[in-house]
């Protein structure tokens, strides 16, 4: 019996592992200690457990363990690494480059900095999502101290060549930082061979527990350093103080070491999965892929259903199917997503868009399902639609004067 | 955000869905917003010449189920109404009758300017001058 409602918004976040919980039960009520006890059984096992977790969050990436920062979680990531890097670099320049693409965590932090007399390149992406790697290295000067570029795209999935941008930043003497929390546990991701220098993830994108991630700042060749922006006790190498979160680090260990073992069974039976929904779906007229299909993760399709608006088409549903849409009905501004909107697409397929993100737990009943209820929803949206009718009969939607309002 | 059942009711079975004769001289269309905007809606009334009397109406709307239920609604009120009555519909009855939450009043705006923008029409094909409507202060 297929059980509703579907969730297949695992780009928001993913459901835990009943195997994380577990391993993390204990650390809750028997193993309570503060990690940084160091005078009893209690702060003892707290560490231990800590360290053990430390490996396996480094094991997933191909960092030493000592390499591994742990925050509350990605947009702490995030903001540690850039504003750390800007502070602790100031001496050799302020010039920071991103992409236009990136997440708010970045973006943000970016218009931060700017505000305190940083300046901050946003490169534009090609229609495909990717960025432009001439544009990228033309972007570098003198000042240049940092290069932030996220490894995989939280809206449609595309994912970057991240070895290409780190041979870049090498070649040029400036550091890479990417955002690392929609690529980390989903491909393979191994910061030595990729070139990485400081990576941001986060443990519940991986089926892990919210509340805990991590930054990732590479040790050797070269050594990173960042200003710690959270002061107090000089935990996690004086870059993050606070009382080590031990359940969260452990469940996040947990869930590192399991998407080891089954990236690959994982990534194999969920992109079969997505292929068919993907197909079945671009089956009905009118209907787009958004971002690159080539380079892209295995779990993620973003797709535009045009002359269909993506929050009505949403209501079709959303009781049954947990899904986001590219479209911003929903708040003041009406404005569509940013990130469609930089692969140069209109407001009227930004708006019509749908985005789809499977997981570990998702199966293919769920997909026949869907496929099933979104088809038959956008046919019946679109005979409401004026939009589709002028299509059909062959009416020019941009030769109409719109009354904008 | 949850929807009103009312909002649901009309979105699930929306009323008069269609298109009427656009080109006949009894038919007054509107058609209001912009795909940019992510609303569009065409609101088609027809009326008795003798009587002034709106005999039918029918929408079709791109757009979100707060824009899908504020035209069903419109067509619904239309029906049976004479052009002077239709003028009085105002944007915060559909807001009332809905349950719409702030950010969705630009869909009751965007009915009542469709209504407006469909007699327009109307009373232009008939000789008659357009009636200059205030600005709608939304957007």
């Amino acid at each position: 019996m297929l059980k509703l409602p579907i969730y297949l918004d695992n780009n928001a976040t993913t459901p835990m592992d009943p195997r994380v919980l577990e391993a993390m039960t204990p650390y809750f009520l028997e193993h309570f200690g503060n990690a940084a006890s160091r005078n009893h059984p209690f702060g003892w096992e707290a560490e231990e457990a800590v360290d053990y977790a430390r490996e396996q969050v480094a094991k997933l990436v191909g960092a030493d363990p000592k390499e591994i920062i742990f925050t509350s979680g990605a947009t702490e990531a995030d903001n540690l690494a850039i504003k750390g890097v800007y502070e602790m670099y100031a001496s050799k320049g302020n010039h920071i480059i991103t992409a236009t693409t990136e997440h708010k965590a970045v973006l943000d932090t970016c218009k931060h900095i700017e505000k305190t007399g940083g300046e901050v390149t946003y490169l534009q992406v090609k229609r495909d999502g990717l960025i432009d790697l001439q544009e990228l290295e033309a972007a570098i000067k003198p000042t240049t101290i940092l290069i932030a570029i996220m490894y995989a795209n939280n809206e449609i999935g595309t994912v970057q060549p991240v070895k290409e941008i780190s041979a870049i930043a090498k070649k040029h003497g400036v550091l890479f930082f990417t955002d690392g929390v929609q690529a980390v546990g989903k491909i393979p991701v191994d910061v030595i061979k990729d070139g990485i220098d400081l990576m941001a993830f986060t443990a519940h994108k991986m089926y892990g527990p919210k509340g805990i991630g991590a930054l990732y700042v590479r040790r050797k060749n070269p050594r990173v350093k960042v200003t710690a922006q959270i002061d107090g006790g000089g935990h996690e190498r004086g870059m993050r103080s606070g009382t080590l979160n031990v359940p969260g680090i452990v469940g996040f260990g947990k869930a590192c070491e399991l998407c080891r073992l089954e990236l690959e069974g994982d990534t194999k039976r969920i992109s079969i999965l997505r292929d068919k929904l993907e197909t079945e779906l671009m089956k009905l007229e009118e209907a787009y892929i958004n971002g690159s299909t080539e380079h892209r993760l295995p779990h993620v399709t973003n797709i535009s259903f045009k002359h269909v608006e993506g929050e009505g088409l949403l209501m079709g549903f959303n009781k049954n199917i947990a899904l986001s849409s590219g479209s911003a009905c929903t708040s003041a501004s009406l404005e569509p997503s940013y990130v469609l909107k930089a692969l140069g697409l209109g407001d009227d397929l930004a708006h019509s868009s749908l985005r789809f993100g499977l997981g570990r737990f998702t199966t293919e009943e769920q997909i026949d399902y869907t496929i099933k209820s979104i088809s038959d929803t956008v046919l019946k949206l679109r005979e409401m639609s004026p939009l589709w009718e002028m299509y059909k009969e062959g009416i020019d939607l941009n030769s109409i004067e719109w009354a904008a309002h | 955000m949850a929807y009103s059942e009312k909002v649901i009711d009309h979105y699930q079975n929306p009323k008069n869905v269609g298109t009427l004769d656009k080109s006949s001289k009894n038919v007054g269309t509107g058609l209001v917003g912009a795909p940019e905007c992510g609303d569009v809606m065409r609101l088609q009334i027809q009326v008795d010449d003798a009587t002034g009397m709106i005999t039918d109406a029918k929408f079709k709307t791109f757009g979100c189920g707060s824009a899908i239920a504020s035209s069903s609604l419109a067509t619904e009120w239309l029906k049976g109404k004479s052009i002077d009555e239709a003028l009085t519909v105002d944007n915060m009855d559909f807001v009332e009758e809905l349950n719409l939450p702030p950010v969705k009043i630009h869909c009751s705006v965007l009915a009542e300017d469709a209504i407006k923008a469909a007699i327009n029409d109307y009373r232009v094909k008939n000789g008659k001058e357009a009636i200059k409507f205030e600005e709608s202060v939304v957007h």
